[in-house]
């Protein structure tokens, strides 16, 4: 794939102690996205992430980042990759400005005031540039992991976690800045089980489970081919059976006959409306309508659901 | 593959800061005790002391005295400034880097070396208020101290990714290199002592680094400056061998 910015086939991570973290990984990254990798905890999400940088030594499997292979080549394409950790872990007895400025210079980058001071605006640590790490809230320590991450000016950024144990003040400021990011072109992976966050985020999802990747998609896509749409309508009059001028659709009545349940593919909108107009029609009356979108979410656990109760067979 | 000097240039800045940030205890704690050291051994009991092959006992100490707080606060130094980051998780970042074995060597080993070089001049500094000496070699010394430093630099550092406890960290220091040291001839030549401790005592090596150093500065030695030149050596190439297994196979490092 050309338009690949990281490239990884056949990923897989045995730990020493026989825990298989990942089982042939192939995933591709393309330039300028943002990439949701959504898994349950433990499904090798920061295994994965950590192959990649350099934290973890692959059992098999290849990775190229900038056309450059992590393996023999790993010195041009890390000095374009950028981490965030989980962990808020720093020199907690460092000043902003010097763990900033010192992450820039283990990248191989030349000393630049004013990009320093340019990330730390951006990420609102200007005034705290000369307080130590440990002084700050929590919040504000995440970012200056980001500010690290970011002072090398990487072209594609790991996000682990970026929100996890964030309130929700912060991790919407979060995702603004992560908006930003990918608004100045680079290529940002975030891991989450905030699934409300790549929902919101993401250009593409993968899903990932006990170390396969499960399905990869734009976001937009996914939604179409696994979501649903359910409606529910309140009766004015209980309904004994259903009537033949609703045959047609995928409805069920519910409740001792008090409720119409619809249950259609995603976009049901429109067959919704015209399922309205046949109760009008054959002069059933109703008083409630509840129209409800499947969500990133539920296609999740579906999904992660689908797959343990395959596994449960023989 | 190339070497990336402001990546090693970083970390070497970064863990001389470290040391000034925390340099009343890094500095001022050697100073104090060297100088309870002379006070006790050199005025006390050195004044009753006859000079030892035409050295006076008070001046005689001082490499011993010298190699004591070098292989101790070099070890220490060195130990923690690898330790700290794997205890703390911070290395995630040093593994992410665009860095290799010999940038994090030069960054951590070079800054602990020059340390130890700040501290050795500390020392020689203070031991002039106690008593009047004169180094015979000062290059030769110099250049000892300095492979010293740099050897017990990296031997610092690969106890610092084997140690995964602060306990373990402080064993070696405490329990290994401060006795050996003081068996090795800090403070008495080896020729006082009786046999069979006097051939005991070649059995540990720390007793050729202390003799080696006080031949550069008085000329006398316990064993030839070859031999314990070519110990350290040795020792320094170990320790080498030792890092670059670490680097190639991740161990404690990279899982």
């Amino acid at each position: 794939m050309s338009d690949a910015i990281l490239s990884i086939s056949g990923l897989t991570k045995v730990y020493a102690g026989g825990t298989k973290a990942l089982d042939g990984v192939d995933l591709d990254i393309r330039q300028g996205e943002i990439f949701a990798l959504l898994g349950p905890n433990g499904a090798g999400k920061t295994t994965l992430i950590g192959a990649v940088c350099g934290l973890v030594r692959p059992t098999a499997g290849t990775m190229i980042a900038f056309g450059h292979d992590l393996a023999t080549d790993w010195r041009r394409a890390r000095a374009r990759i950028g981490l965030v950790p989980q962990e808020l872990s720093t020199d907690m007895f460092e000043t902003v400005w010097r763990a900033v400025s010192y992450s820039r210079g283990l990248f191989g980058y030349p000393s630049d005031p004013a990009k320093i001071e340019d990330v730390l605006r951006s990420l609102s640590l200007w005034e705290k540039k000369d307080s130590q790490i440990r002084e700050l809230s929590g919040g504000m320590k995440r970012r200056v992991l980001i500010a690290k991450a970011l002072a090398h000016e990487p072209e594609l950024l790991f996000l682990d976690e970026p929100t996890a144990g964030v309130d929700v003040e912060l991790r919407k400021g979060m995702w603004e800045q992560i908006a930003a990011l990918r608004e100045q072109g680079t290529t940002v992976i975030l891991t989450t089980h905030y699934i409300e966050e790549a929902e919101l985020m993401a250009d593409r999802v993968g899903i990932i489970r006990k170390g396969r990747i499960l399905m990869v998609d734009d976001k937009a896509t996914m939604m179409e081919k696994l979501g649903n749409t359910e409606a529910l309508i309140t009766l004015a009059e209980p309904l004994a059976a259903l009537p033949e001028a609703l045959c047609d659709f995928p409805v069920e009545l519910r409740d001792g006959g008090r409720e119409l349940c619809y249950r259609g593919g995603s976009g049901g909108r429109a067959e919704i409306a015209a399922l309205t107009k046949a109760l009008i029609q054959a002069g059933i009356d109703y008083t409630g309508l509840d129209i409800h979108d499947s969500s990133l979410e539920d296609i999740f656990v579906d999904l992660v659901a689908a797959e343990t109760a395959g596994e449960g067979a023989p | 593959m190339t070497f990336s000097p402001i990546g090693a240039w970083a970390i070497y800045k970064r863990e001389l800061m470290r040391a000034f940030r925390t340099a009343f205890q890094s500095i001022l704690a050697p100073v104090l005790l060297v100088s309870l050291y002379f006070i006790v051994f050199g005025s006390a009991i050195g004044s009753r002391m006859p000079a030892i092959d035409g050295v006076e006992y008070a001046a005689f100490i001082i490499p011993g005295l010298l190699m004591l707080t070098l292989l101790a606060e070099t070890t220490s130094n060195s130990s923690f400034g690898i330790y700290m980051p794997r205890f703390t998780g911070t290395i995630y970042e040093l593994l992410s880097a665009p860095i290799g074995v010999a940038e994090t060597l030069i960054g951590f080993v070079g800054a602990a070396a020059t340390k130890s070089l700040i501290l050795a001049a500390i020392i020689l500094t203070t031991a002039t208020f106690f008593v009047e000496y004169e180094i015979k070699y000062p290059a030769f010394a110099l250049g000892y101290i300095m492979l010293v430093a740099a050897s017990f630099s990296l031997f610092g550092f690969i106890l610092g990714i084997w140690a995964d406890s602060f306990e373990k960290l402080g064993i070696i220091p405490q329990l290994i290199l401060t006795p050996l040291t003081f068996l090795g001839g800090t403070f008495y030549s080896l020729d006082m002592l009786p046999e069979p401790w006097d051939t005991l005592a070649l059995f540990n090596p720390i007793a050729f680094l202390v003799s080696g150093l006080r031949w550069t500065f008085y000329g006398t030695a316990d064993v030839a400056i070859g031999v314990s030149l070519g110990l350290t050596l040795g020792f320094l190439a170990v320790c080498v061998a030792i890092i670059a297994f670490i680097f190639k196979t991740g161990w404690r490092l990279r899982e």
